[in-house]
């Protein structure tokens, strides 16, 4: 039962991608360009240079955490589409916090300013969960507005209360100091020059202990008890408001730390944002091609940032334009929204196989023992 | 021709699901103006092959003859039109319309675009005199008796033309008396021709209602036989296939110390309405004591009222003379309650994990099965693996979704996690409800075993049968108070039956015109 669940949400995911990579042909026949230079002129862009390896890398990073961040919450029964904020939210602070210690050693600096901007998110988190472990309030809605909360907040920080020594326009703040920065020199030598850092050992590290708490632990047990059936987890006698807002909590830290790595490590610096970090929407995405498996995070990551790294490379040689990428990838994301019909045509196809092979028994039944 | 046509033949059906057979060659014939009672265990094939002749399901060979002309079946539209009707345990009906309303619903004759209702009151009222319903076409549903929902339900079949009718479990939310007036009204749907196939596993009603009788066995037909001379007992070997006992065997009690003691609790449901409304009751240690009523009475809300699931408005909940009232479930558990709920999949399990995980669901925080928050895989399958073995759960492994085994097994998850805890205080909830009379017999001897045990035991079940096999003391609940205690081994079913409608002792001694040894205590 569990194996071939397991297995139908694999083939749930292979066949979106499938569907998606067909829409994406399609759109690209109808205005014509030819698909099969354009697929072939993105996968040998993403991985055809190390500064794009670097790029493909430095891409999966917060899209991994992201996405761990909303199958933790939706495991608990939330719908986290706060990612965004919250990860906007481990961003400045870890920031602000580095540009405001400039002279910590780095083994102090980037252990707490991981930490911070892990707290940060997780209190973003923390609060929509709460609000509805105590008050029924949709956690849809509130963490919605809680992404303009933090996006305006955030804003707000840069332009008026950072001190005008840490930043380097109105707009932006300075450069991070050697001691907060999380790229290395020897990786980012490696990879040409791209802008990927530790914080992609971080991520991996992340799927395996996130995996650990939701499968081996108390904590994970009733994460899931509660979201499954919270009847039936408060008949057991579980904290289930309390769990409920620990779940949002860890969801919102992890998208904290990935808004922390891109500060400390992709942009290495804080600017004013017209609108919430696309990585809170993509890691959305992401979760929903994973389907729950830790593994399956992990897969989704490394396809959308091939796409859209690879994407980078396909107008320059085919002419085809960036923006079908992301058609490629809403129509993934459709495809698995649209799991039912997918398990349906499955559906189909068995039965009439089933079917097939009855009526060829019947047939045989009847001509052996005819008349 | 010697025999007459049956309305209804189905042969050789065969229902494959995989390589699991659901319906492994099955026969079945009705003849016109029968009762045909359709008999066997939870899962035995009963629900798949009416499922098959409502159009639900199509069988993967097999056929199906109606009038002795061949058909097939394959939408519930399509058996509309043959005439097959089904009465659902669980009824269809919007509350807020009237009888006729709800009636019509998605038949409604029309004038121009108004609704002729006139016609169709005209019409459901001819029906309803014609089969001896007794049901206003003009009164809202919400305003009638369960008995006489169940009853439009029967008119929304008439209706539409059904001359064969199907009864899912029909008396599972009927009060004796009600019972009694079903089985008068399937006597004279048969009188006018009807021909009714009963879906039960009740033997009595069998006894009473039934003409002939189909016994299903692991998705076989066993035997087709007519009712009469046919006992209870033997009915109940067939349906099992070995020898089942009834009456489960047990000493007289021997209660000790106050376990659980109740004073004037004020309980309100879901709406705001006080469900339970100052009620007192003590169960003892040793004891079993049952409460009787008809469902909705205020026994989902007093149950949850002491294992903490709804908050107690006023009154005490006092567990081993110390107080609980409004404690947190976890702490009521802890303090060594055992409770087997009514609602089995809403609370009971967690039908999207495994057995392992339900069988934990309240000590995987303790040692020996989680250390600083890490579970321990060998404990927790250690400890399944000896809880289904103890309680006779069968399923094909501790790691199985616990949603995909059968009612009886999940049943006996349920109670073996709950028993084995070592509680002073057991609440069985509709312990036994939709499971067959070998999976009874076994969880009835769990819970006497318990109460021989020393423990506390309060039952709570709609079922009479079950009331009175197992309890000592048997406390009678009619619109959330308590309206008598009767002693079980002198009560009957007629008394209780009245008691359930709210009658006090008095009323109900002057009404049966008896006086008998009915202690109120």
């Amino acid at each position: 039962m569990n194996s071939t669940m397991k297995q139908t949400s694999f083939s749930v995911a292979a066949f979106s991608v499938i569907f998606g990579l067909l829409v994406g042909a399609l759109i690209m026949l109808v205005f014509g360009y030819n698909p099969i230079s354009g697929y072939i002129a993105l996968m040998s862009s993403a991985v055809g240079s190390m500064q794009n390896i670097g790029g493909v890398l430095t891409q999966m990073t917060p899209l991994i955490l992201t996405a761990l961040g909303f199958t933790v919450a939706s495991s608990a029964g939330f719908f986290n589409i706060g990612l965004s904020g919250q990860a906007l939210a481990g961003w400045v602070g870890a920031v602000w916090y580095a540009l405001s210690f400039p002279n910590l050693p780095a083994y102090v600096m980037i252990p707490s300013a991981l930490i911070l901007g892990t707290v940060l998110g997780g209190i973003a988190g923390a609060i929509p969960g709460w609000l509805r472990a105590q008050f029924g309030a949709s956690e849809v809605i509130v963490t919605i507005m809680m992404n303009y909360i933090l996006l305006y907040t955030g804003n707000n920080i840069l332009q008026n209360v950072m001190a005008h020594g840490i930043k380097e326009s109105a707009q932006t703040t300075k450069q991070i100091g050697a001691n907060a920065t999380l790229q290395m020199p020897w990786l980012t030598q490696l990879t040409q020059g791209s802008s990927v850092s530790a914080g992609i050992v971080l991520a991996l590290v992340m799927i395996v202990v996130i995996w650990f708490v939701m499968k081996k632990t108390t904590l994970g047990f009733e994460i899931r008890a509660v979201g499954l059936n919270p009847d039936s987890a408060r008949y057991a006698g579980m904290p289930s408001k309390r769990t409920a807002v620990v779940a949002m909590a860890i969801s919102g830290g992890l998208a904290g730390l990935a808004g922390t790595i891109e500060g400390l490590g992709n942009y290495q610096y804080f600017f004013t944002q017209n609108s919430s970090p696309s990585i809170g929407f993509d890691g959305m995405a992401v979760a929903l091609l994973g389907n729950g498996s830790y593994l399956g995070v992990l897969a989704a990551a490394i396809l959308f940032s091939v796409l859209k790294i690879g994407g980078l490379g396909m107008p320059m040689s085919t002419g085809v334009p960036f923006e079908l990428v992301d058609i490629v990838i809403a129509s993934i994301i459709f495809f698995v929204g649209a799991n039912y019909l997918i398990r349906i045509i499955q559906k189909r196809i068995h039965e009439m196989d089933a079917k097939a092979e009855v009526t060829a028994e019947h047939k045989k039944q009847q001509k052996s023992g005819g008349q | 021709m010697t025999e007459l046509t049956p309305v209804i033949e189905m042969q050789h059906i065969t229902k494959k699901f995989g390589s699991f057979a659901a319906n492994d060659d099955i026969n079945l014939k009705v003849q016109q103006g029968e009762i045909h009672a359709l008999l066997g265990e939870n899962g035995a094939g009963k629900s798949t092959l009416m499922n098959i002749l409502t159009g639900l399901l199509q069988p993967t060979s097999g056929n199906i003859l109606i009038n002795g002309q061949p058909v097939t079946v394959d939408s519930p539209t399509k058996a509309n039109q043959l005439g097959i009707g089904m009465v659902h345990q669980h009824f269809m009906l919007v509350d807020a319309f009237t009888v006729t309303e709800n009636i019509v619903l998605g038949s409604e004759i029309t004038r121009g675009l108004s609704l002729d209702t006139k016609t169709a009151v005209k019409r459901i009222q001819a029906l309803s005199d014609q089969y001896g319903l007794a049901v206003d076409p003009t009164a809202k549903i919400a305003d009638i008796s369960v008995g006489q929902q169940q009853r439009v339900e029967i008119l929304k079949t008439l209706y539409r033309g059904a001359d064969i009718l199907i009864f899912d479990e029909p008396t599972a939310v009927l009060t004796p008396q009600e019972i009694e007036e079903l089985i008068t009204i399937m006597h004279n749907l048969a009188k006018e021709g009807k021909s009714i196939i009963l879906i039960t596993h009740k033997l009595d009603e069998i006894k009473a209602a039934a003409d002939t009788v189909t016994v299903i066995r692991a998705g076989k037909s066993i035997d087709a036989f007519p009712v009469a001379g046919v006992s209870s007992q033997q009915l109940a070997d067939l349906m099992v296939g070995r020898e089942v006992s009834f009456k489960t065997e047990k000493q007289s009690a021997q209660p000790k110390e106050t376990v659980l003691k109740l004073d004037n609790l004020t309980v309100k449901d879901a709406r705001g309405v006080a469900a339970v409304k100052d009620l007192s009751l003590e169960v003892k240690s040793g004891e079993i004591v049952g409460i009787a009523g008809i469902d909705g009475n205020g026994q989902t809300e007093l149950v949850q009222a002491i294992t903490g699931l709804t908050p107690v408005q006023s009154g005490q909940v006092m567990l081993n003379q110390k107080d609980m009232t409004n404690k947190s479930p976890r702490k009521i558990i802890e303090s060594g309650v055992g409770h087997i709920p009514e609602d089995r999949l809403r609370f009971g399990m967690q039908t999207h994990m495994t057995l392992v995980e339900n069988m934990m669901l309240q000590t995987y925080y303790q040692a020996p099965i989680s250390h600083y928050g890490v579970i321990n895989p060998e404990a927790e399958d250690k400890m399944a693996n000896r809880l289904s073995q103890k309680f006779d759960v069968r399923a094909s492994g501790i790691h199985i979704v616990a949603g995909s085994m059968s009612g009886g097994n999940q049943q006996k998850a349920v109670i073996a996690r709950e028993l084995d805890r070592d509680n002073d205080l057991i609440i069985a909830a509709q312990p036994t409800r939709g499971l067959d009379v070998g999976a009874i017999e076994y969880i009835h001897q769990c819970l006497i075993d318990q109460r021989d045990a020393g423990k506390a035991v309060l039952v709570v079940s709609f079922e009479l049968d079950e009331i009175l096999n197992l309890s000592d003391r048997i406390a009678v609940i009619n619109n959330g108070k308590i309206v008598g205690i009767v002693d079980a081994q002198s009560t009957n079913k007629q008394e209780l039956g009245l008691l359930m409608t709210g009658m006090n002792l008095d009323e109900v001694k002057a009404t049966l015109n008896e006086p008998t040894e009915v202690n109120t205590l």
